[in-house]
């Protein structure tokens, strides 16, 4: 079982989350002129990377608040935990960021 | 609407009356329904001052922004859900009207205000293992250093949903849980008790 900080709520269990896949996909503001391969390539291609990725979270079974999650997708280990609308850190960090 | 002569406890069926004793507070732990609460969701800009200040002038308490506090003033309680989002607790008598002021008081505002009560029904647990007794369903750490009167938090109760808000430092613990689970966390609860001499208490 993880311990994952929501950065509101403080440390909780793996149970309380839902993981909503990867972080900083923006929808393209002008759909209607994308062909079908860009729009499926937004809609269902992802990085799917070995080892740091960047996931969105959501605190289901708390305060309800969407966040994000930076994530070693080998070992499970949680590098950073920031805020919607916040930027990730650029360096590797060494553990969970505090409020 | 349901008048309110009509309304029943989500757990008058388990005839709890006829148990209850007479003596409270002999047990280690007891146990009580306080059904019919009135129960307001509240959303809003917390940073905002127009809806800080409307919020008060309404309730006579500012909306907590501290994550995970309670606010309370006579019979009003605030609790804090999330940056944006806070319960209200009122005596049902009062439910229908503070949800009309509140409701013109934020009108423009991109807030809103929705009455639960219905939905939901909060067990009390109070006595001097109460810690114990949660700690066999719940992860949250509940302990003084970490918890305390004026605390709240919405996490899980033997996998049910449950925002427990500790009340007094007796201590005393509010349970919040939705209406369609009432008998099973009631049941819960119970069992959790039992060698910890579980009682039950009138209902409020
Ligand atoms: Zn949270």
């Amino acid at each position: 079982m993880l311990l994952i900080e929501c950065p509101w709520c403080g440390f909780r269990e793996e149970s309380e989350f839902r993981c909503g896949g990867e972080a900083h996909i923006v929808r393209p503001l002008d759909s209607e002129s994308l062909s079908d391969a860009e729009w499926a390539d937004y809609l269902f291609m992802r990085t799917n990377p070995k080892g740091r990725h960047r996931e969105r979270w959501v605190h289901e079974h708390g305060c309800r608040r969407w966040f994000n999650v930076e994530r070693d997708t080998v070992t499970h280990e949680i590098l950073a935990v920031y805020r919607m609308g916040e930027h990730p850190p650029a360096e590797p960090a060494t553990g969970g960021r505090r409020r | 609407m349901t008048e309110r002569y009509q309304r029943r406890s989500a757990l008058a069926h388990l005839g709890l009356e006829a148990r209850a004793s007479v003596v409270a507070g002999e047990g280690g732990v007891t146990l009580r329904e306080a059904p019919m609460r009135g129960l307001l969701v509240l959303r809003g800009d917390g940073g905002g001052k127009a809806f800080r200040s409307e919020v008060t002038a309404v309730l006579g308490i500012e909306p907590v922004v501290e994550p995970l506090t309670a606010a309370r003033r006579r019979d009003l309680s605030i609790l804090w859900l999330g940056p944006d989002e806070w319960l209200v607790i009122t005596p049902d008598r009062r439910r229908a009207r503070i949800e009309r002021m509140l409701r013109d008081a934020l009108v423009g505002q991109h807030a809103a205000v929705t009455d639960v009560s219905h939905g939901r029904t909060v067990l009390v647990l109070s006595g001097p293992d109460v810690l114990a007794v949660l700690a066999k369903g719940c992860s949250l750490d509940l302990h003084p250093r970490m918890f305390g009167p004026g605390r709240c938090a919405q996490s899980r109760l033997a996998k049910c949903q449950a925002l427990i808000h500790q009340t007094t430092d007796a201590p005393e613990f509010e349970i919040h849980v939705p209406r369609s689970f009432a008998q099973y966390a009631w049941m819960w609860l119970e069992d959790a008790g039992q060698e910890f001499d579980l009682r039950i208490a009138p209902a409020e």
